[in-house]
């Protein structure tokens, strides 16, 4: 259920769907890691376990026609958008058959069709990008909001401050969302900015500003529901700070020397996926056996994404050089 | 011509006006065109370039920014991404610095990072160059720098006809071009018919015809290089001068074609030598038609310092037309 209402309508069916795509993200995830470690998927890959329940709130507020920019750490946002697992596994090995036909990786998933622009591996260079993909809609008359995710580590940025003043300035429809998982890289928030409470930092440009539980998945589509809602209304950009943790390793390089093992224990126990299915069980919403069928479900996606990715083919070298100028642009 | 057979008639104007004829028509042609940049509206353009287009186009299509280099193109790149054609004017190129992580990372790399599923069909207009007296952070030519991203377009208009006639044919391109005028040109007054319009922006253009040797050059050098060209055929050289127009792609064809019937050529660039765009016309000449040349290749560029405020040195920091012409003479003198 993704659309425009105001409120989470908390059904078995959409319970069902918001655990479905959570699942779906860890296990692509760690399939991800283990693919890592056999050598199929190489270069940076940076791994979004833990984060799930931003990416599966948020999407749940989006339309089909609304635009999403993420980050460098988007495999999350791609699959919570609706894009086949196939393209995005097979990006991930830089076949011809991925998403952005191989030449991204892990970094960089583009889907035109669900208006999905990247994958951006410059902290806060797709902030810029979400300020005039908004203006556009704006200029035109079109009713889409543009989604900007990026990490706490991207509020240093000149280009943050430069695309919030901006899109408040001219009541862009932005919805801008921080995924604040508390390090930067190794760099804890508060070793890297005066002001740590990011939500208060945003409130300084004149919109509307909030901070969300990040790791409780019903809370954060209620606020994405509400701040898209905002936004639809022609009140200009909204910003939510999502208070979330990553469990795993910033990239596969990282021997997570600045945190203790003891502080990401406890976060795990926050873990979103478990807490929201308990919850729902209590709730009655799902039942025991929906947790399997959904495990079940996903290990078939997930096989069948592998092969794919597997039967994909390399790009001919001879297309080396296609679209490095377009002759035309895309209809 | 005029449809009955007669000339249109001719306007005088100046490179600034012309510039301004371009955005006016681009702005009348195509509702999805808009200026966007620091100071294009109320002020008129820190060059003047956009004065009067805010009264007649309205505060929507001619938008004045923050100051916000990277922001506001990066603006300009997502909404040439989603259906409109913006023109992005950066003040100085000095000033594009701040916004390199745009123009480099995102709409150099976008079309071909995404598989071909996205174009910018962005312009972005800048002053370059020297000639002002403003000292060292708003003087410099940095094409050079520009001409080395693959999935960028540069051009250089040197007359009036290009800063008429380039801005349409680059709006009309689904790629990002950027477009670099020159300070030096801005008050350069000429003619051209009522009805001037689109060029072509893929060839170089030999504006003076000479078989003694060839001047390559762009931008602000250009009329110089004309200049320095009248000087020596009073001393009887005859010297061709090829305005290269596209500083990326290059047109190969047009550069070799001037070497082969000359043997002899100076590219000239008011930005620095090392690693400069006369580096890479002198390689391309070398490895291209080599056997063509009677004398080695040889450069007159930027000296390699930071543009200084007085106007003797600064005038010694670029090429000149009396430059020009002495290293033509130096050139020609080793017949
Ligand atoms: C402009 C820039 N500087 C540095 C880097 C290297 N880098 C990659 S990710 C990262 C940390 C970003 O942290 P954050 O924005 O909080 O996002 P997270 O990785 O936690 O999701 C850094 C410093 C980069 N990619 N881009």
């Amino acid at each position: 259920m993704t659309g425009t209402d105001e409120k989470v309508h908390l059904t078995r069916e959409h319970c069902l769907d918001l655990l479905r795509q959570m699942v779906r993200i860890r296990r692509f995830e760690e399939k991800c890691a283990e693919l890592y470690s056999g050598q199929k998927i190489r270069g940076f890959l940076h791994l979004y376990i833990g984060e799930e329940a931003v990416a599966a709130g948020t999407m749940q507020a989006l339309k089909p026609d609304d635009a999403v920019v993420a980050t460098y750490r988007e495999h999350g946002h791609a699959l919570a958008r609706g894009l086949a697992m196939g393209p995005v596994m097979a990006e991930m090995y830089g076949k011809v058959n991925g998403a952005s036909r191989g030449r991204g990786g892990s970094m960089h998933i583009f889907d035109r069709g669900k208006r999905f622009l990247g994958g951006n591996a410059i902290v806060g260079g797709g902030l810029p990008l979400a300020v005039g993909l908004a203006l556009a809609d704006k200029m035109q008359g079109r009713d889409r909001v543009t989604a900007c995710f990026f990490g706490e580590g991207a509020v240093a940025e000149g280009e943050f401050h430069e695309s919030l003043n901006l899109a408040a300035l001219w009541k862009l429809p932005v919805l801008f969302l921080c995924e604040n998982n508390l390090y930067a890289m190794g760099t804890a928030l508060d070793r890297s900015e005066s002001q740590t409470d990011i939500h208060l930092k945003a409130a300084s440009y004149n919109l509307p500003s909030r901070q969300v539980d990040g790791m409780d998945v019903v809370a954060v589509e209620g606020a994405a529901r509400e701040a898209a809602a905002s936004v639809r209304r022609g009140a200009g950009p909204f910003f939510l700070e999502f208070r979330t943790y990553r469990f795993r390793a910033h990239s596969m390089f990282d021997a997570q020397l600045y945190r203790e093992k003891e502080e990401v224990e406890q976060w795990k126990e926050n873990d979103p996926i478990p807490r929201f299915a308990d919850w729902a069980q209590q709730a009655d919403l799902l039942h025991p056996a929906d947790k399997e069928a959904i495990e079940a479900s996903v290990q078939a996606e997930l096989a069948e994404a592998v092969a794919f990715a597997e039967a994909g083919a390399w790009e001919p070298v001879e297309d080396l050089q296609k679209f490095v100028t377009m002759d035309e642009v895309p209809a | 011509m005029n449809g009955d057979g007669t000339a249109a008639p001719r306007l005088r104007l100046t490179y600034r006006d012309a510039v301004r004829e371009a955005i006016r028509d681009a702005l009348t042609r195509d509702e999805r065109v808009f200026l966007m940049g620091e100071d294009v509206g109320r002020y008129g353009g820190c060059y003047a370039v956009s004065k009067g287009l805010l009264a007649e186009f309205g505060e929507d299509r001619i938008r004045d920014t923050p100051l916000s280099e990277s922001a506001f193109v990066g603006a300009g790149i997502g909404a040439a991404l989603n259906g409109m054609r913006p023109i992005v004017e950066v003040m100085t190129v000095n000033f594009s610095l701040l916004a390199l992580d745009q123009i480099v990372n995102n709409a150099a790399t976008i079309p071909h990072m995404s598989g071909g599923q996205f174009a910018v069909p962005l312009v972005i207009r800048m002053a370059t160059g020297s000639g002002r007296q403003l000292a060292a952070q708003h003087s410099h030519s940095l094409e050079g720098w520009y001409a080395h991203i693959p999935g960028l377009k540069i051009l250089a208009p040197a007359t009036l006809e290009d800063a008429r006639g380039m801005l349409w044919t680059a709006i009309e391109d689904p790629n990002p071009v950027l477009i670099f005028e020159n300070v030096q040109l801005y008050d350069m007054e000429g003619e051209l018919p009522a009805d001037a319009g689109p060029v072509d922006i893929t060839r170089a253009a030999i504006r003076r015809e000479g078989k003694h040797a060839s001047v390559v050059t762009f931008g602000g050098s250009v009329p110089k290089a004309v200049a320095a060209a009248e000087t020596l055929a009073g001393e009887g050289v005859d010297v061709e001068v090829v305005d290269l127009r596209s500083l990326r792609p290059l047109d190969d064809a047009t550069i070799m074609a001037s070497v082969a019937k000359t043997h002899r050529v100076l590219v000239v660039d008011e930005g620095w030598r090392s690693g400069g765009l006369s580096a890479e016309v002198s390689a391309r000449i070398n490895e291209q038609v080599f056997y063509e040349l009677d004398a080695p290749v040889a450069r007159l560029a930027g000296v390699e310092v930071p543009i200084p405020y007085p106007k003797h040195l600064e005038d010694a920091s670029v090429p000149q037309a009396d430059t020009i012409a002495a290293a033509l003479r130096e050139m020609v003198g080793r017949r």
